[in-house]
């Protein structure tokens, strides 16, 4: 999953695409995953750095996070592979 | 270092414009525990789902609903209404707090005796009474409330065959100023048919009518319909009074006091826009105060309150199974409870709370019950904190009807727990199995045999 590089995150949670002109809110952990996905992380980085900080298992992580891909790419904020 | 907990990561747009009337958060702390006990605990031992009954609630409820009318009047009595949850353990705590029973069929009739309500404390209502559900509650002197003339003629009928003296109310419908006006049970007052069947009854000399009886609606969302109920009603009392010089010895209320729970569509929380039990209390006993009746001849007001006096005593306890996009982006969650266990989400929007912690954070999300059916739906669009497959939640006020209205569909259903007063777990329902449900039916003999 890549970021559109014109993404701006703020530290609380907001995104705004300059793009489309929207705003989005995200919670803690949704702006934890977007910051990594600016640093250009891979999905098995992003697994891993959650299951080392979060109490849950790996798969549950996997699940949770291509369910969020998946809103990421509904409202176009990921580029199009 | 201990890990933190874990949350789904979630996105949400945010709209700019009319603020959203559904939108208002509604929960802000979990419900860990029901009178005392853990609901993880509960689930872990019993299942998921499992319905739990608060003894203490119902027993609270009834205390508060029965005070607001004992002060303002000298004679009540509630009679509890079978058909809204007639489990033995509640029917059996309603008893035990004064409740007579009110009952809409033979079967509820059955259920009351077995019970050991005495066959006079039993209110029997309903279009549905056979000859031999009548035959029996004229022997045992079970109040009947007629609800149409051929069941009249029936009652004065079979008073010669039994040499009894029935003792009967009868059923009015009115215009009370509340739509829709319920006219199908009873006897209309705004149109002479009610007068003409207290004529006919008086006149007929078989019959000791003892009440009158209104039920005007359900979910009544003010009180003054009661009151304009009650002034109808002791009319009535007065004219016979009047013209027979008969005293009526009881004016029945029915039910239809709302409970606390939100209607689908309303802007505002139940909560803060249905009657209290002191507008219900004040508007009906000011009506008969108020009449042209008799300090002497006043009647006891009957009252047959179900779902106000038993919504806020259930829950059911539920895991989430899963949490899935649908196609037009938003956000769904599916759960293993369905409208086959929660008849009442076809009209509330019931309160969904985590049984553990959460964040501030919240998803709009439609709540999908397990059903292979589409219209299992358990609330559309409701802004809830963020739940993840096998996370735990209560509903809260569902002890009206669910439990009787409830469908043997698709899946089985769950035990049924009760908290006594003192904290201890009682099954009162047991789960269903395989066996209960086949154990009904009978395959003919040449269907018996296939190789498939």
């Amino acid at each position: 999953m890549q970021l559109k590089n014109n993404i701006a995150i703020s530290e609380n949670g907001f995104i705004f695409d300059p793009n489309t002109g929207e705003s989005y809110s995200l919670n803690p952990i949704g702006t934890e995953i977007l910051n990594l996905l600016k640093e250009k992380k891979t999905d098995d980085e992003i697994i891993n750095f959650l299951n080392e900080k979060y109490d849950s298992d790996k798969l549950t992580i996997e699940k949770s996070l291509n369910e969020f891909y998946s809103f990421l790419q509904e409202y176009n904020l990921s580029e199009n592979d | 270092m201990a890990k933190l907990p874990f949350e789904r990561p979630i996105i949400k747009k945010i709209n700019i414009g009319v603020p959203n009337k559904i939108g208002m958060k509604t929960e802000y702390t979990p419900i860990t525990e029901i009178d005392g006990v853990s609901v993880k605990q509960m689930i872990k031992e019993y299942g998921s789902p499992v319905y739990v009954i608060s003894e203490k609630t119902i027993r609270e409820t009834y205390k508060k609903a029965y005070s607001a009318f004992a002060v303002r009047y000298p004679k009540i009595q509630f009679a509890w209404s079978y058909k809204t949850n007639y489990l033995n353990a509640v029917c059996k705590t309603f008893h035990q707090e004064g409740s007579w029973a009110e009952v809409v069929s033979g079967f509820e009739y059955d259920k009351a005796i077995a019970n050991k309500v005495k066959p006079q404390h039993i209110v029997f209502n309903g279009p549905d009474k056979s000859r031999e559900d009548l035959i029996k509650a004229i022997k045992n002197q079970s109040l009947i409330h007629i609800d149409h003339f051929d069941e009249l003629y029936t009652i004065i009928s079979l008073t010669s065959e039994l040499n009894e003296t029935p003792k009967v109310a009868i059923r009015v419908n009115m215009d009370t100023g509340v739509y829709p006006q319920w006219s199908r049970f009873g006897f209309n007052y705004d149109n002479g048919e009610a007068w003409d069947a207290l004529n006919r009854i008086m006149i007929s000399k078989k019959l000791d009518l003892i009440g009158l009886h209104a039920h005007i609606g359900t979910y009544m969302m003010t009180a003054e319909a009661y009151k304009i109920a009650g002034q109808k009603l002791s009319d009535l009392a007065v004219k016979l009074k009047e013209k027979y010089n008969h005293t009526i010895k009881y004016i029945d209320f029915g039910g239809g006091f709302a409970s606390k729970n939100t209607l689908i569509g309303a802007y505002l929380p139940g909560s803060d826009t249905c009657p209290s039990f002191d507008d219900y209390a004040e508007a009906i006993t000011s009506s008969i105060i108020n009449s042209k009746i008799k300090p002497d001849d006043f009647p006891t007001i009957m009252l047959e309150t179900g779902r106000a006096l038993i919504d806020d005593a259930g829950y059911i306890l539920g895991t989430v199974l899963a949490n899935k996009k649908l196609a037009d982006g938003s956000n769904s969650t599916v759960i293993d409870v369905g409208v086959n266990l929660l008849f009442t989400s076809f009209w509330y929007e019931h309160q969904i709370t985590p049984a553990q912690e959460f964040s501030p954070y919240t998803e709009n999300t439609t709540i999908y019950g397990p059903l292979c059916m589409n219209i299992d739906v358990i609330r559309r669009s409701a802004n809830l904190p963020i739940m993840k497959k096998g996370d735990n939640f209560v509903i809260s006020r569902i002890g009206a009807y669910n439990m009787t209205q409830w469908m043997q569909f698709i899946a089985l259903r769950p035990k049924i727990l009760m908290i006594d007063l003192k904290g201890n777990v009682h099954i009162i329902r047991e789960n269903e199995k395989l066996k209960d449900i086949v154990s009904m039916e009978r395959t003919p003999e040449h269907l018996n045999n296939f190789d498939v």
